[in-house]
Parts: structure tokens; sequence; C-alpha cells
């Protein structure tokens, strides 16, 4: 039986009819074709579906869309104001914190909520609030230069 | 992942409800676990009751001794409460342990103890605290919660509404973690409290146990020297591709010295 969800999403109302089983993540990409966030793993481990729930840093395939149910959430397409990148983006742009950029979405929103609750954290903690973001090509330095400098 | 009918319920109340009366349901807590187990089929419930709007299993307090968090506590919330790194800051720096930031915002406190995964962290804490698990039908001892490998006191329609925990004199936590899931390889806790020594132990037996070797040898002298000579039986500890049960075995006197460390 289909549920109706009333999401906020990217400062858009919506309102959809969903499986309960479907993920958040699943809504997200095939319902609202918002392809921005990625899905690269079966076990919750990876990262590369990190959305912000109300503002928080979340793992949207983990997570049933019916839950999202009277809340907002923010995927990639949502940061950036009036066709400007956000500071995040713009940070991982200038420190070359990317390369294939399959991870990249879930960094930015990963980093975006990292400096919200520790505006002045440093490398080591940073490395750590990083452990749930996994990266196939860089190597990780790169990643934390940009969201240690980022402009926020 | 199979079919279901899903449920928010608002109050305890209805939860029973709905578990009495539903064919094969399963309460939803922060979902970090059974998500992942639904999507790999290895869970098909008929029914999710989901208990993320139940405000009453939300919140920390402190009342006569004891710290009170409430199931529906998150992992984020244990580590970053005020109240906790106050009364017992082991238990706070635990919880901040867990997982990653995205786990640990959704993840929460019953959620863990009532799945007793061998390597999960908050069951050692419940343990050698000696806290009490309140659910709705009764209060359960630490000793005699968690039973073997993803077993517990709990009857399948119970439901745990909070975790009574005695605030120690002190108390530290260490934890090896497994390189790359980050859940306790061997994770040891220890509680100076006020019926004694307390020590539990998680990720190198079936579920969490506390260690009387270890104990009883910190009773006699609170020292890192004093574990040096315990025996601590590898029989009925975990082998797996990580660790044999001897490397837990003695993994579990290192954490345990550095637990001791920690608080002197
Ligand atoms: C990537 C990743 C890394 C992790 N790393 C760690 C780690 O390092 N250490 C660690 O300890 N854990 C770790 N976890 C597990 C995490 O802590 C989970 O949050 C926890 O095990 C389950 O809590 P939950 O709230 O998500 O419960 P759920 O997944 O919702 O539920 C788990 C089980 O408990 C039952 N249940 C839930 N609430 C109650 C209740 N109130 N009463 C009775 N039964 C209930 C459910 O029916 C279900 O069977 C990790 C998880 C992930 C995905
Ligand atoms: S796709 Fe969500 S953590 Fe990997
Ligand atoms: S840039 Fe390729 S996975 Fe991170």
């Amino acid at each position: 039986m289909k549920i109706n969800v009333n999401v906020n999403v990217n400062g858009q109302d919506v309102s959809e009819e969903v499986e309960p089983r479907t993920l958040l993540v699943d809504f997200i990409r095939e319902k609202m074709k918002l392809t921005g966030t990625h899905v690269g793993c079966d076990t919750t481990q990876c990262g590369a579906c990190t959305i912000h729930l109300d503002g928080v840093a979340i793992k949207s395939c983990t997570i049933l869309a019916v839950q999202a149910h009277n809340r907002s959430i923010t995927t990639i397409e949502g940061i950036s104001k009036n066709d400007e990148l956000h500071p995040m983006q713009i940070s991982f742009k200038e420190n070359h914190g990317l390369q294939c950029g399959f991870c990249t979405p879930g960094m930015v929103m990963a980093g975006i909520d990292i400096r919200r609750r520790k505006p002045t954290i440093e490398e080591d903690e940073l490395r750590l609030e990083l452990e749930g973001n996994i990266c196939r090509c860089t190597g990780y330095h790169n990643i934390v230069k940009s969201i240690l400098n980022a402009k926020m | 992942m199979y079919e279901f009918q899903y449920h928010k319920a608002s109050s305890i109340n209805e939860v029973k409800e709905k578990i009495s009366s539903l064919n094969d349901p399963k309460i939803m807590a922060g979902g970090m676990t059974l998500i992942p187990t639904m999507k790999q089929r290895l869970a098909a419930p008929s029914d999710i009751i989901d208990l993320s709007n139940i405000n009453e299993l939300k919140g920390i307090s402190k009342e006569k001794g004891f710290i009170i968090i409430g199931a529906m506590t998150t992992h984020f919330e244990v580590h970053t409460s005020e109240l906790v790194k106050k009364e017992i800051p082991s238990l706070a720096f635990l919880a901040g342990l867990i997982g990653d930031p995205m786990v640990r915002h959704r993840g929460t406190i019953g959620g863990s103890v009532a799945n007793s995964d061998p390597s999960a962290d908050y069951p050692s804490s419940v343990i050698s605290l000696g806290a009490k698990i309140i659910t709705d039908k009764r209060e359960i001892e630490s000793d005699e919660f968690f039973i073997d490998l993803f077993e517990t006191a709990l009857d399948d329609d119970e439901i745990i509404l909070s975790l009574k925990f005695p605030i120690p004199n002190k108390s530290a936590y260490m934890k090896f973690p497994q390189p790359a899931s980050r859940y306790a390889l061997v994770g040891v806790f220890i509680s100076d409290t006020k019926e004694g020594i307390r020590v539990g132990i998680t990720g190198a037996g079936p579920c969490a146990f506390r260690s009387k070797e270890i104990e009883k040898a910190l009773s006699k002298n609170f020292t890192e020297s004093a574990i040096e000579n315990v025996n601590i039986p590898s029989e009925n500890l975990n082998s797996d591709i990580h660790a044999s049960a001897e490397y837990r075995a003695h993994l579990v006197k290192v954490m345990a010295k550095r637990a001791i460390k920690k608080l002197s």
C-alpha cells in the first residue's frame, strides 16, 4: 500500500505517493530526478548518499522516504544560491578536492555539516569526522584541505 | 527489500497495540542496523513500527544518583550531552566512537542495546556501570540482559523505554577498533562503582560480558600492573578473519591497561 509523503526538498514542498520500502535516496534520485546524491554501497559505509535532514547530515540510503514526512531535506543540488557555488564547493574546486567526483556530493554535504558543528575544527579531528565518507581516488589529503579551508 | 506496511506510533500504548495485532512486526529506532539488514533481505518483517515520534522515549535526565537515557536518544545526543559529559564522561566518549557522524545522528542507545551485536560499544558500558534496562514490562539488571549473539533477555514484544545508569565514582572506556568497520574488535569499560569495580568487555565474546578476573585483580590493586598477571581464558572468545580468540584475549588485557591508565 502506497503512502503519501509531504517533504520539503531544497526549499520546495513536494507531495508524492511512495511504497513504504522506498529508500529516501531512491526517492531523491528516481522521483525527484536529483541524481547528484549517489549510491556507493549496500552497507551504510561509504557516505556517497549523504544529505541533510532538517539541516543535519544523514545517509539517505539508510532511511525510508516515508520517514522524511513533514520534514525538510537538502541535497547537493540545493546548496548553491542564485547560481553561485556554495563556499564548500568553491573550496573543493580550489583545493582540487575531487578526482572522479563520485564521492564528492557526499563529501561536500558531510563537510558542511562538520563545519556547522565544529567551525574551528583542526586536521586530526576532521579526519576522524570523515570516518563515514569513503573516497577511492584522492587519498583524502585534498578533501581534508578543502573542508578546512572552506570560507563558511 | 521485501514489502512491508509502515506505521508511525505516537505513544508506547500504540506500539503495544500494534505489536499484538500485527502478523510479524518489528519496531524501528534509528534503523542503522535494521534497514541494512532488511536491504540484504536478512530480515523481512510484515510491518515496521517507527518509534521516532514518541517523545517519552527521548532525552537525558539526572535522578537520585542515576543518569537516565531514553531509548530513542541518539549516539550524537549522548556524545554531546553536557549532563553525560559531566556525570559519566566515559559514556559520552564511547558514544562519540560509534560509527561515523551520520550514523550517530540516527542510531539510538535503545536500538544498540536491544540488538546485542557482539562488537557494539554500548553493551560494555551497560554491564560495567551496572545499568538497569527499563522496559514496558519490567526493569532488567545488566548482568541478566545480554544472553548471546544478537540475543537478549527481552521478550519478542518487549520495548526498551530507557537505560538507567548509576553514576560511578569514575569510569573509562578503551576500544580497539576493527580497522575497516570501526566496530569494537575489543572494547573494555572499567567502572569504580558503589558496588565495587566492574569490568564490561565487548567485541571479544558472543555478547558483552563481565571480566570477573580483571575485577578481582583491580579490587586488590587498582593499577595497570595488577592486570599483567591476570589470565583471560580464550576458549569461549570469538575467532574470525579479523582476530583469533587468543589475540582477542590479549587485547582485553591491553585495553584494560589503557583504560586504567586513563583513569590515573
Ligand atoms: C556504518 C555503521 C557503523 C557502525 N559502527 C558502530 C560502532 O562502531 N559501534 C557500535 O556499537 N555500533 C555501530 N553501528 C551500529 C549503530 O550503533 C546502530 O545505531 C545500532 O546498533 C542500532 O541502533 P538503531 O537505533 O539504529 O536501531 P535499529 O536499527 O532501528 O534497530 C535495531 C534492533 O533493535 C530493535 N529495537 C530498536 N529499538 C528498540 C527498543 N526501544 N526496544 C526494543 N527493541 C528495539 C529493533 O527492532 C531491531 O531489531 C554502526 C552502524 C553502521 C551502519
Ligand atoms: S550509499 Fe549510503 S552509505 Fe553508501
Ligand atoms: S574523487 Fe573519486 S571517489 Fe572520491
